[in-house]
């Protein structure tokens, strides 16, 4: 009879596999990337590709200015690296890079979000002597100046725009629910009344959407949570201070009555299924679908988001919109109960870095001056829908005229609100986030979230916190 | 019994010598699994013990256990490690396994265009790549996807799988997925069994059950030990089909260890905690390898 079993002996091959196995396979989780050198004369420019593959305004502008760099300096070469993810894999995937010389870039594109956690961590180079022998640095806003400058005093990186935030409307919908074409609400409440009216008289639309959850990111955050926190107190009060971070004790603050009540309001628009589903909602494809799907096709009627947004229905993005702004009014974020000084924004925006381990930071720093120039920083505020933040732009009508909505977007500016984009800021966002999604699904109540917050935020920012 | 032939030579080489010569041609794969496994893992065992951030921080310093005590007393890691066995119990033991063995048993009565044809579209599921994969599922659970298309139309209830059933949702994507491999190695098991035997039993009178369960279990044993730690390894190693599919939401529910891992790591920028749970997930991987070899080691 033949042996029914496989032979009991094990090839020492055979075990050395099965370990190796047994390894890999949660080893592939620790992934350790490798890079290769720099070349003297390339530029590599490393920067966030969109992940939708018809919005390609950052490649082509980049494009231009790599054929305008290489044109004005013979021999020297720029390699454009696209990293193409959403934001927080953006993030991570950068300081991945930045970690060793064999992957840093010569210059990359970070966001005001997360750059001062870059810079303690080491990973930039100040730019203050070049930025001193350059002359276009002084058509910068100052307020822009400051977006990159650390608490050692020295600056980061130069700005390529910054953005407010304000409420989009569908003004057929409106029209259809017997609302006005020129809405501007005063209060929560005036925007919770249109989102129920809605919701009663065009039954087939999703009323409001307020980005919410982990899933969302940062647009949760800043486009969500703090459109409506900042708006909780009196902006103008003498003794008015960050709703998140007390800059006195250098303490961030722990679960507020204005974090409760924004909180509340995500929780109303939600129970109320005023916004979308809350799997939609929850579904980390939302931005992207509002912008793609949801305004373009008439489906919402009120969106609370950036001033970005018409980037993505310029012609040649793939979703053109020519004529978005007959289909779609704008009206500033009030405040809560319309305390002073009436509106609210919050600011952000992204700068151009030179990572500390670049093997280039000079030519790095001559492509920042190309692409920085009055006629490709206008090109580039227009052709993204950003927010000037060189004067000389800012003042030429050719910029205002533009597009509509930057007239309305620029005037926002005195009213804005900046971050603490302190090192802990990206973990207490996502605190928030997740105080968001709790009251988005009903898994907690408000002050349940709200405490849970307290407890996420003391870990997040070792115990630098105060209760009010 | 008769011992396989032996090819005739003169006198035995040296024993050290033979063993030598036996192990040589092993030394450059050692050397490389030493440097691009060992080596990569040794450093990551040791940030586990650090406080080492992505970004935000100018020095990392050595904190011992502190990673350890932060990841038991943690809620959401608990409910990670939960979910992870649900996940590959579900998905790994009872889906894969069994699914595959069904299948390639079925696989071995059936005509040949039908073998083909079915191994083909399981098969095609395995070699997809995870995100594509999950990309599929998504679109097949979502709230507006094809299973509601088709539950609506048999006039049954829809919901949003993704957001109700998260857990069964991404299990069962996984099953979808990596069935193939189990149907592969029992195939091969299920043909080594000699003819004879199972005639024989059948002209004992053993039905269908009774043949599967008193010899085609017992003899395909090893393979079913095998092919049970392989795809355990592989299940508690997804991320992709999970991220592509839920993102280990809604609020955690389907957030199994390696996406809790991600998250520290390189949402929260928590590298040396992000480790620490890694190096557990390693643990949790080995005490799953350890029994199965010691089912292995056993005799039939």
């Amino acid at each position: 009879m033949r042996p029914t079993a496989p032979s009991p002996r094990r090839s020492p091959l055979r075990l050395l596999l099965t370990a190796a196995l047994a390894i890999t396979a949660p080893g592939a989780l620790t992934a350790c990337g490798t890079g290769s050198g720099s070349d003297p004369d390339t530029v590599e420019v490393s920067y966030k590709q969109s992940t939708d593959n018809q919005i390609r305004v950052l490649d082509t502008f980049l494009a231009d200015v790599k054929k305008q760099f290489e044109k004005a300096n013979p021999g020297k070469k720029v390699k454009l690296v696209p990293i193409k993810a959403p934001d927080s894999e953006y993030y991570t995937k950068v300081q991945q890079m930045l970690r060793s010389p064999k992957t840093a870039p010569d210059l990359v594109y970070e966001d005001t979000f997360l750059i001062n956690s870059d810079i303690t961590s080491g990973y930039l180079k100040p730019l203050d002597d070049y930025l001193a022998d350059w002359k276009d640095w002084d058509q910068f806003i100052d307020t822009a100046k400051t977006a990159a400058k650390a608490e050692d005093g020295k600056t980061y990186g130069v700005p390529d725009g910054t953005d407010t935030r304000g409420l989009w409307f569908d003004k057929a919908i409106f029209e259809k629910a017997g609302l006005p074409a020129d809405w501007q609400p005063k209060t929560w409440a005036d925007i919770l009344t249109a989102a129920r009216t809605i919701k009663d008289k065009v039954p087939d639309v999703i009323p409001l959407n307020v980005y919410t959850g982990k899933p969302a990111g940062e647009a949760a955050t800043m486009q969500g949570f703090e459109m409506l926190l900042y708006g909780t107190e009196d902006a103008t009060a003498a003794d008015a201070s960050d709703p998140l971070y007390d800059e006195k004790s250098k303490k961030w603050k722990a679960g507020t009555q204005g974090f409760k009540d924004a909180l509340t309001f995500v929780e109303t628009v939600y129970k109320e299924k005023l916004g979308p589903e809350v799997s939609d909602a929850l579904d980390p494809n939302i931005s992207t679908r509002v912008r793609g799907e949801l305004l373009p096709e008439g489906r919402l009627g009120i969106n609370l988001d950036g001033s970005w947004l018409p980037q993505d229905w310029l012609p040649g993005s793939g979703h053109a919109w020519p004529d978005w702004s007959e289909k779609l009014g704008l009206a500033h974020m009030p405040t809560q109960n319309g305390q002073s000084p009436g509106k609210v924004s919050m600011s952000g925006g992204w700068t151009w870095a030179i990572p500390d381990k670049a093997g280039n930071p000079d030519l790095a720093f001559e492509f920042i001056e190309t692409m920085q120039t009055k006629a490709n920083a206008q090109k580039w505020y227009i052709a993204n829908s950003g927010i000037a933040v060189r004067k000389d732009v800012a003042e030429d009508p050719a910029y205002a005229e533009a597009q509509p909505g930057i007239k309305f977007f620029t005037d926002l500016v005195p009213s804005t609100h900046y971050r603490p984009a302190y090192p802990a800021y990206p973990k207490v966002s996502t605190a928030i986030q997740e105080a968001m999604e709790s009251v988005t699904t009903g898994d907690a109540s408000v002050s349940e979230a709200a405490e849970n917050y307290d407890e996420e935020l003391k870990a997040a920012t070792d115990n630098q916190v105060i209760e009010e | 019994m008769k011992s396989p032939a032996r090819p005739a030579a003169g006198p035995p080489p040296h024993p050290t010598l033979r063993s030598l010569t036996r192990v040589l041609p092993l030394t450059p794969a050692t050397v490389l699994l030493l440097l691009f496994l060992a080596g990569p893992i040794a450093y990551c065992a040791y940030i586990a013990f650090t406080d080492l951030q992505l970004t935000g921080q100018a020095e990392d310093s050595f904190i011992g256990f502190d990673n350890f005590r932060t990841a038991f007393g943690d809620e959401a890691f608990l409910n990670a490690v939960w979910l992870t066995l649900v996940f590959t119990v579900i998905s790994a033991l009872i889906g894969q396994n069994t699914l595959g063995l069904a299948l390639a048993a079925l696989m071995q009565r059936a005509s040949k265009p039908v073998r083909t044809l079915v191994g083909g579209i399981v098969v095609t599921a395995w070699v997809l790549p995870e995100v594509v994969a999950g990309f599929l599922l998504y679109a097949f659970f979502r709230r507006e996807g094809t299973l509601n298309a088709i539950l609506d139309w048999l006039h049954l209830p829809t919901q949003n799988w993704l957001y109700t059933l998260p857990i069964l949702a991404v299990s069962f994507a996984n099953v979808w997925r990596g069935t193939a491999f189990s149907m592969l190695v029992y195939s091969a098991a299920l043909n080594e069994i000699p003819k004879e035997i199972t005639e024989a039993a059948e002209v004992d009178g053993a039905g269908g059950w009774r043949r599967m369960w008193h010899i085609t279990l017992p003899m395909i044993r090893r393979s079913i030990g095998t092919n049970l730690m392989l795809i355990t390894l592989q299940t508690l190693s997804v991320f992709g089909l999970i991220w592509v599919m839920t993102r280990g939401g809604p609020s955690g529910k389907s957030q199994t260890l390696p996406l809790f891992m991600y998250e520290e790591a390189f949402q929260k920028s928590m590298i040396g905690y992000g480790t620490a749970v890694a190096l557990l997930l390693l643990v949790v991987g080995s005490l799953f390898s350890t029994i199965y070899l010691r089912l292995l080691r056993t005799e039939v």
